[in-house]
């Protein structure tokens, strides 16, 4: 994209509190979050192929991490982030050890049986999380002295996370490192012949991809000041992956516009309709049998065709 | 005493059902290619449909039989018609079991709400059966006896008759089994009707120890999952002795450390990811 668009974006951006009512700002506020958290997760799906369902796992554990800290220990905001932060990294290097035993379908296994773990973790362990309950009572942060409890405040700030997170995941996709995970994703062997390390360098990206997982936690429990077991549940990876899938798998706008409709969806039908999981299923097969690329992908294609056919009419 | 003997007999009967379940799930896995998320899903529909069957034939085995027929009949129609469009699109067909296991949980909840409902055990099984002082939940030892029964007619089933050895080509070697004039995509069929109906009557039977609740599929999935890990994929043995060494855990881990239970199922699955990643038994790698 040119420069000149991606002002007008950023501008539109900022210049939605000014405009409009609090229930949309805080639903573009929650879209930002959804976007990182399916950001992160594109990184493994689109451009390492490797599927994971079990992408929650980051942003719950950061999410209960810091707002057990927080309510239990009494540690501070800024205490909290770094270590929640630190610790879900930490776990999902782990977590990398285990899951890339496998590559494609055993990985996926593998992600999925470890979130579900977790998950069943939540409710049980009522002594730690609280179980169905939740956690509850999380408040936000007030970095340099500036409250998050307004809607514009808050949308700011996960604003200015987001647009940090996406161009910092951009940057990792373009650089050097980036290309060889592309290869170790289309060509895992000639990589290896090359000399590249496959086993590391998706392992990095998985710890990678969890960390920015858990910054989308943090910016979860920060909004809801509450966190329940279902943000770790299946249905919870599920929507992110079908973002990235819906919105196009390795690109980087497509995760964007995939969450931003998952997101839009869940809103609305579930204002009208309590079968708002019935409808995710629906929008899975959907999206698998007739849009298997993804709207990004899509439209290019449609772009070029349709750019070709215009060209070749005014020759 | 009484304590120890219980809870062994709680877990040799989860055990067998999750036989019920990771056989059929395994299987699909090693023929296919695919793990077959919406398994959880038909055990909780085979449990469900088991209930509205004993309103009207009030007998389990019964219901057991009708119900694994119906699941199977649906997981046939799964196969044919969704899967078969993706054939290829191993992602693909992943994703579309996970969206129509979605659909499953949301047809039950408003089908048959959002209350546990409990499926009684045989009036004739109630009884506990004494034996030396010591008191057996009837009901758990014929669990015990239709998991080892079933495990003995599909390890016959694999190994004695046509149907199996094609299976077990199948899951060795797909192409060549194709090239030798193996109907593998018919197999693909018949693989997904037997493990669905085996889901669906285990769903029923299994009825009376776990009864039927919203949030059974998404629990028993990821059981079924680490059993195949554990045990390898498409192999019956390692289903098998996967769905004791897991019953066993969780059983044990849910009556001695309830919080920790599900952490606890995590570790023989690090162990053989660790050390055996094809899993105890399994011959594919994943």
């Amino acid at each position: 994209m040119r420069p000149a668009a991606w002002g007008v974006i950023a501008t539109v951006l900022a210049g939605i509190p000014l405009i409009a009512g609090d229930y949309y700002v805080n639903f573009t506020s929650q879209i930002f979050i959804a976007a990182i958290f399916a950001a992160s997760l594109n990184l493994l799906v689109g451009y390492g192929g490797l599927p994971s369902l079990g992408h929650a796992s980051y942003l719950g554990v950061a999410a209960y991490l810091s707002a057990w800290l927080y309510l239990k220990l009494g540690l501070a905001h800024w205490m909290t982030a770094p270590i929640a932060l630190a610790a879900t990294t930490l776990m999902a290097g782990l977590f990398g050890l285990i899951a890339l035993r496998a590559t494609g379908l055993g990985f996926l296994m593998l992600t999925l049986a470890l979130s579900q773990v977790l998950w069943g973790t939540a409710y049980r362990w009522v002594s730690v999380t609280e179980g169905d309950n939740g956690l509850r009572g999380m408040t936000r942060p007030a970095p340099f002295g500036v409250s998050l409890e307004n809607p514009a405040a808050f949308y700011y700030f996960a604003l200015a996370i987001t647009l940090l997170a996406l161009w910092l995941m951009a940057k990792f996709v373009g650089s050097a490192f980036g290309a060889t995970l592309r290869g170790t994703r289309d060509e895992a062997r000639r990589m290896s012949a090359l000399g590249h390390d496959v086993w590391l360098v998706r392992w990095i990206t998985f710890v990678y991809s969890g960390f920015w997982g858990a910054v989308s936690g943090l910016l979860f429990v920060y909004y809801h000041k509450y966190i329940h077991p279902a943000s770790l549940s299946l249905t919870s990876s599920a929507e992110a992956l079908i973002g990235v899938i819906a919105g196009g798998s390795g690109t980087l706008a497509g995760p964007l516009i995939g969450s931003a409709i998952v997101m839009i969806l869940k809103n609305y039908v579930s204002s009208y309709i309590e079968r708002w999981n019935m409808l995710l299923g629906f929008v899975f097969i959907g999206i698998v049998i007739f849009m298997p690329d993804g709207l990004v992908p899509g439209i290019r294609r449609f772009r070029t065709r349709w750019w070709a056919r215009w060209k070749a009419r005014r020759s | 005493m009484q304590f120890w003997i219980i809870q062994t007999l709680n877990s040799l009967a989860l055990g067998g059902l999750l036989f019920l379940l990771s056989a059929g799930f395994s299987l699909i896995f090693g023929l296919m290619r695919i793990a077959n998320l919406t398994h959880g899903a038909l055990f909780m529909l085979g449990a469900y449909v088991g209930v509205t069957i004993l309103r009207v034939v009030p007998d389990l085995w019964l219901a057991a039989l009708l119900g694994g027929l119906l699941v199977a009949a649906f997981g046939g129609l799964l196969e044919r018609f969704i899967l078969r469009a993706l054939a290829g699109n191993a992602l693909g067909q992943v994703l579309v079991t996970l969206g129509v296991a979605f659909i499953i949980a949301d047809f039950c909840l408003i089908v048959w709400g959002g209350d546990p409902i409990p499926v009684p055990t045989p009036e004739y099984l109630r009884r506990p059966l004494i034996v030396a002082g010591v008191a057996f939940p009837t009901y758990r030892l014929v669990v015990i006896g239709i998991a080892i029964v079933t495990a003995i007619v599909l390890h016959l089933l694999m190994e004695r008759t046509r149907l199996g050895a094609m299976i077990r080509a199948g899951v060795d070697d797909m192409q060549m089994a194709r090239a030798v004039g193996i109907p593998v995509s018919r197999l693909f069929t018949i693989v997904f009707c037997l493990g669905s109906a085996l889901a669906g009557a285990g769903g029923i039977i299994g009825g009376p120890i776990l009864s039927a609740y919203p949030g059974l599929d998404f629990e028993m999935l990821p059981l079924a999952l680490i059993i195949v890990i554990l045990g390898g994929v498409g192999s019956l043995v390692g289903a098998f002795v996967g769905s004791f060494i897991i019953g066993f855990i969780y059983t044990f881990g849910s009556a001695l450390l309830p919080d920790l239970a599900y952490v606890i199922l995590f570790l023989p699955m690090i162990f053989v990811i660790a050390f055996r990643p094809r899993g105890l038994f399994g011959r594919l790698g994943t």
